[in-house]
C-alpha cells in the first residue's frame, strides 16, 4: 500500500505566471519519458524481477510519484489564474478548449499518455537497461526545458529533478551489476 | 481560510523536514544496492529518528502530514484543512 | 567482478579529470539555411564513469544535498544551457 504525505519532496517555486513554460513542462507530466511513465514502469516491472532489486524499483518508482507531484505543482503555479487570453497566447488554446486550466496526462505536443511508452519484458537485463535509458532520456528532456526557460526559481527545481535522473541511473547501473554477478556479490568490496 | 497566509516558520520547519527526508531518500537508494554498508545503515537510523522528531513538531503546529493512522487528528478532522502541497 | 573493481578504481581517477560536457564540430553544408552552430555539446555525467559506488564516499551536508539534488559530490553534475550568449 502507499501512504500520502502532505508535503513536496523539494520546495518548488516559480517566478512569474508563464503558461508557455507550463506547456513545455507538461512533457515531463504525461510524455513518453516523463515522471508518470517512470513511476508506472518501475512499479510494474518489480513483480517479475529478482528479489534483490525489487526494493530499488519500489523506492525509485515511489520517488517518481513525488517528482510527478513537483511537475504538477510547477504547471499549477505557472498557469494559476491565467486568463483564457493568456492561455491562448501561450499556445494553450487547444488545451483550454478541452480542459480549462486543468492538468491532463499528455505531452508538450498534446499526445495523450499511453502504456506503449513503457515496457515490462520479464527479462531483468532488458528491463533494467530500459530503466537506465529512461533516466538518461528524462535527463535530456530536463536539459532542453532548462535551455528554453528564463525562470530562475523554476530552473532550481528543474535542476534538482535532472540531478535525480543521474542518481537513479547510477543505482540502476548498480542493479545490473548485482544481477550479473548474483552469486559472488560479496566480492564487490 | 482562502486568504489565510502561512507564517514564516511553516516554510522553515517544512524545509527542515524536506532536508532530512532527502538525505534519507539518498541513503535509502544507496542501501538498496549496498545492503552491507553498516556505517550508512547507522546514519540512516540516526536521520530517521531526527526526522520523526521534526515531523512531530511540525504536526503539533500545522496539522497532520500523513493520513491512514500515521498522524493524529484534532477536532474537527484536520486532514481536510488546506494548504495542500501545491498551494503553498 | 574483479575486473569490475579494477575498472572502478581507474574510473574514479577519471571522474576527477573528466569534464561532464563534450563537444564535436558538425559538418557545415554550403546550402544550410540557418546560421551554422559550429560546435555542438552533449553531457557525459558522472554515472557513466563511477562504476559500482564505493562505500564511504564524501557527502554533502543535508541542506546542500537537497539544494543540489544528491547527497554525493561524486554524482553531482550541474547543467546550464551551453548555447547561451552571456
Amino acid at each position: 500500500m502507499w501512504i500520502y504525505e502532505k508535503k513536496l519532496q523539494y520546495p518548488v517555486r516559480v517566478s512569474t505566471c508563464n503558461p508557455m513554460l507550463a506547456r513545455f513542462l507538461i512533457e515531463q507530466y504525461g510524455g513518453a519519458d516523463g515522471e508518470l511513465s517512470a513511476a508506472l514502469r518501475y512499479l510494474n516491472q518489480r513483480y517479475s524481477i529478482p528479489d534483490k532489486v525489487i526494493g530499488l524499483l519500489t523506492d525509485i518508482g515511489t520517488e517518481e510519484f513525488a517528482h510527478l507531484e513537483m511537475i504538477a505543482t510547477m504547471v499549477y503555479k505557472l498557469t494559476k489564474d491565467a486568463t483564457p487570453e493568456q492561455m491562448k497566447e501561450a499556445g494553450l488554446g487547444d488545451h483550454y478548449a478541452n480542459h480549462d486550466n486543468a492538468l491532463f496526462y499528455h505531452d508538450a505536443a498534446g499526445n495523450p499518455w499511453t502504456a506503449s511508452y513503457i515496457q515490462a519484458k520479464g527479462d531483468p537485463i532488458a528491463d533494467l537497461y530500459e530503466d537506465i535509458a529512461a533516466e538518461e532520456k528524462a535527463r535530456a528532456t530536463y536539459q532542453w526545458i532548462i535551455n528554453m526557460s528564463d525562470d530562475p526559481f523554476l530552473n532550481e527545481g528543474l535542476s534538482f529533478l535532472r540531478e535525480r535522473e543521474i542518481v537513479h541511473s547510477q543505482r540502476f547501473r548498480e542493479a545490473v551489476e548485482l544481477i550479473k554477478d548474483a552469486n559472488s556479490q560479496k566480492k564487490i568490496f | 481560510m482562502a486568504n489565510k497566509t502561512l507564517p514564516d516558520d511553516y516554510y522553515q520547519l517544512l524545509e527542515e523536514i524536506q532536508i532530512l527526508d532527502f538525505t534519507l531518500v539518498e541513503l535509502n537508494l544507496y542501501l538498496d544496492t549496498h545492503p552491507d554498508d553498516l556505517e550508512a545503515i547507522k546514519q540512516f537510523n540516526t536521520y530517521t529518528r531526527k526526522a520523526k522528531e521534526l515531523r512531530q513538531q511540525f504536526e503539533e503546529r500545522f496539522g497532520p502530514l500523513m493520513h491512514f493512522g500515521h498522524s493524529y487528528s484534532t477536532h474537527p478532522w484536520a486532514w481536510n484543512e488546506p494548504p495542500w502541497p501545491w498551494q503553498v | 567482478m574483479e575486473n569490475f573493481m579494477i575498472n572502478n578504481t581507474m574510473n574514479n581517477a577519471n571522474v576527477m579529470q573528466q569534464s561532464t560536457r563534450k563537444s564535436y564540430e558538425p559538418f557545415v553544408g554550403r546550402y544550410d539555411p540557418c546560421k551554422p552552430i559550429t560546435v555542438k555539446y552533449y553531457e557525459t555525467p558522472p554515472q557513466l564513469y563511477l562504476g559500482f559506488q564505493p562505500p564511504g564516499l564524501e557527502q554533502f551536508p543535508p541542506p546542500e544535498a537537497l539544494k543540489r539534488g544528491t547527497l554525493w559530490p561524486a554524482l553531482y553534475a550541474p547543467y546550464s544551457n551551453p548555447y547561451e550568449t552571456p
